[in-house]
C-alpha cells in the first residue's frame, strides 16, 4: 500500500496543505463512499423494507447486502447485525435493553477509567437503576488494562463486563480475548466497544467470543449518523426493544404488539439509508487494501513519529508504548488550547481536550492533552510536517514567555 | 504565524502569568457563576458585588487555556468600578468585536482592545468569552 496514492481516493485532501491527524475522532471519506451515497439519492432514494414496487425492492436489497458486507467484515452472521446511528447508540441499546432487564442489587458491572464516555455512562446509569455496582478494573502503570488486573476484579457477582478494545486516548490493544473467556467462566457477558477497533484492525466475533460488539460508521471512511451493533443471537432474541413504532412491529393490537425478530425488533423508523450503503462501500475499501496493512502501516508511523518528539525537549509523551497510530501528549507549560490553535495555523487538524475521556485526563493528571491519529491516507511527509510544527509551536510558546 | 505572535504578545502574557482580582472572596454580598466549557475543560467562576449601581468588585477563579484565564483577568480590571450599565455595555461591545459584528467604536475597551486578533481564530473566540458571560450572569442574577 502506498498512502500516497491512497491519498487521491479522498476528495479533502486534494488540499496538499492539509495534514489530517484526528481520524479518531472522524475519519475522512473516499470518493467511492461519497458516490455510493450519492447513487442511492439519485437512483433509487426511496423507502426500505415498505413499498411493494421495484425500487423500494431495489433499495431494500442494498440496505441489506450492507448489513451483509458488515457482518462478513467482522466474522458475523447476517441477523446478528443491528443498525444503529453510531457507536454510541449501541452501546446505550444494550444497557437500556439487556443491562435494565438482567441486573439487579446483587449484580456487578465490571468498567474502566480507559472508557469513552460512551461505554461507561450508560452502565452508570443501569447502575443507578438496578443498584448493581459499578467496578472498576485497576489500570497498571503505563495505563493499560491487564488480565491479571482484571481477575482481580472478577467475581462471581460479575455480570457484565464492559470495556474497550483500542483506547481512543492511549491507543493501546486490551487483551479481550482472554479477559472474555475468564469472564464466561464466572458466566458474565462483554460488550466490546470496537469504535477504535473496527477501522484499523481485523475483528473475528467468533475468535474473540464476545457477546455484544459495537462501532461508527464515520471511523472507518464511513458516513455519519450509522453504527452497528453485534450481538450473539440468544441474547438479541430474549433483548426487549427500546424503541418502538414503525417496521419493528409483527401484528398490532390496542393493547398489545409483538416484534419482529432481531435485528428488525432494534431497528423502528426508517433506518439511515444511504448511511448503510454508504458503510457498506467503506467495508469494501477497507477490505480491499486488508486491514492488516492498515495496522501496520499505522503502526510504522507512530512508531517513527515517537522517536523524533523523543528528541524534542518538553514534550510529554503519555503513551510512548502505543499499539495503534494514536500518540497523547502535551507541550510542558502549554495548555492544548492553546497549543493547537499553532498547529492549525500550520493546517495540521488534531485533537486537543478530554476526547470524551474524562476518567483517563484525572487517571493521567492533566487538565486536557494534546492528540494525533494515524490512518491509511497519512505519509511519513504528515509525520515530518507535524514534527517540524511541533518544534516550532514549543519554540514559539518559550519565546512568548510560557 | 505573525497575527498569533500579536496575539499573544500584548496584554495576553502579562495577565496570564499575573492575572490580576484573582481568589473569590466567596462572602454575603458577592455574586457568584461558575461556567464551564465541557469540550475543553475551561473551567471559571466568576464572583461580582454591585454597591449603589456600581460593580465595585470583580473577582475570578478557574483554569484553563491562556486566553480564558487572561481575558477573565483583564475583564476583572476593565470592569471593576465601573457603574452597571456602563460594564454591560462594555461586555456587549467586547463580545461584539470578538463576534467581528458592528460595534460602536467610541466605547472605551481599555485593555480588552487587545483581544481584536481572536476574530481571527473562529475557534478560540469561546476561550475568550466565557468569563465575560459569566460577568453579565453574574450582574443579571444579582439584579
Ligand atoms: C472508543 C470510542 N468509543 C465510542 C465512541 C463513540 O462513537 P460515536 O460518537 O460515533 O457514537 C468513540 C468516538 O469518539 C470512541 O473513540
Amino acid at each position: 500500500m502506498d498512502a500516497h496514492v491512497i491519498k487521491k481516493d479522498f476528495p479533502i485532501l486534494k488540499d496538499k496543505t492539509l495534514v489530517y491527524l484526528d481520524t479518531s475522532a472522524s475519519s475522512l471519506k473516499p470518493n467511492n463512499v461519497i458516490d455510493k451515497i450519492n447513487e442511492y439519492y439519485k437512483e433509487y432514494g426511496v423507502n426500505v423494507h415498505r413499498g411493494v414496487y421495484n425500487l423500494s425492492y431495489v433499495a431494500t436489497s442494498k440496505y441489506e447486502k450492507a448489513r451483509e458486507k458488515i457482518a462478513s467484515f467482522i466474522n458475523a452472521e447476517f441477523e446478528e447485525i443491528v443498525f444503529t446511528r453510531g457507536a454510541s447508540s449501541a452501546l446505550n441499546l444494550v444497557a437500556s435493553s439487556y443491562g435494565l432487564t438482567n441486573l439487579s442489587a446483587d449484580d456487578e458491572i465490571i468498567v474502566s477509567e480507559l472508557e469513552h464516555h460512551s461505554s461507561v455512562l450508560p452502565w452508570q446509569n443501569v447502575s443507578k437503576i438496578t443498584g448493581a455496582k459499578l467496578v472498576y478494573v485497576p489500570l497498571n502503570k503505563a495505563g493499560r488494562i491487564t488480565v491479571e488486573n482484571f481477575k482481580k476484579v472478577l467475581t462471581i457477582h460479575t455480570k457484565v463486563v464492559a470495556l474497550t478494545y483500542i483506547s481512543n486516548v492511549m491507543g493501546y490493544i486490551t487483551p479481550i480475548k482472554e479477559i472474555i473467556k475468564l469472564a464466561h467462566e464466572k458466566g458474565a457477558i462483554v460488550c466490546v466497544d470496537a469504535a477504535q477497533a473496527a477501522p484499523h484492525k481485523t475483528i473475528d466475533v467468533k475468535e474473540i467470543d464476545c457477546d455484544f460488539l459495537a462501532f461508527s460508521g464515520h471511523k472507518m471512511c464511513g458516513p455519519t449518523g450509522i453504527g452497528v451493533l453485534y450481538g450473539k443471537p440468544d441474547l438479541l432474541a430474549q433483548m426487549p426493544p427500546i424503541e418502538f413504532g414503525g417496521d419493528m412491529i409483527d401484528t398490532v393490537e390496542k393493547e398489545h404488539a409483538t416484534w419482529k425478530d432481531s435485528p428488525y425488533k432494534f431497528e423502528t423508523g426508517t433506518p439511515p439509508i444511504a448511511e448503510a450503503i454508504g458503510l457498506g462501500a467503506a467495508v469494501d475499501y477497507l477490505d480491499n487494501i486488508g486491514l492488516k496493512t492498515i495496522t501496520d502501516h499505522e503502526k510504522k508511523l507512530s512508531a517513527y513519529t515517537i522517536d523524533k518528539m523523543k528528541e524534542i525537549e518538553d514534550i510529554e509523551i503519555y503513551n510512548p508504548n502505543t499499539d495503534t497510530g494514536i500518540i497523547t501528549f502535551n507541550i510542558k507549560g502549554v495548555h492544548p488550547h492553546d497549543a493547537i490553535t499553532y498547529f492549525d495555523g500550520d493546517n495540521i487538524s488534531m485533537r486537543a481536550g478530554h476526547h470524551c475521556a474524562q476518567l483517563l485526563i484525572k487517571w493521567l493528571k492533566v487538565p486536557a492533552t494534546l492528540r494525533i491519529s494515524f490512518y491509511l491516507y497519512n505519509t511519513v511527509e504528515d509525520a515530518d510536517k507535524f514534527i517540524k510544527s511541533l518544534k516550532n509551536a514549543r519554540d514559539f510558546f518559550k519565546e512568548v514567555g510560557f | 504565524m505573525d497575527k498569533l505572535e500579536r496575539l499573544y504578545r500584548q496584554v495576553i502574557m502579562e495577565h496570564y502569568k499575573n492575572p490580576r482580582n484573582k481568589g473569590l472572596k466567596n462572602k454575603d454580598g458577592y455574586h457568584k457563576v461558575h461556567i464551564k466549557n465541557p469540550s475543553c475543560g475551561d473551567d471559571i467562576t466568576v464572583e461580582t458585588k454591585v454597591e449603589d449601581g456600581i460593580v465595585k468588585e470583580v473577582n475570578h477563579e478557574g483554569s484553563g487555556c491562556s486566553i480564558c484565564c487572561s481575558s477573565a483577568s483583564v475583564m476583572s480590571e476593565t470592569l471593576k468600578n465601573k457603574p452597571v450599565e456602563k460594564a454591560l455595555q462594555i461586555k456587549d461591545e467586547y463580545l461584539k468585536m470578538l463576534m467581528d459584528k458592528d460595534r460602536d467604536e467610541t466605547v472605551e475597551l481599555e485593555d480588552a482592545i487587545a483581544y481584536v486578533g481572536v476574530k481571527k481564530f473562529p475557534a478560540r473566540i469561546k476561550c475568550a468569552s466565557i468569563a465575560w458571560k459569566a460577568f453579565e450572569r453574574a450582574i443579571k442574577e444579582s439584579e
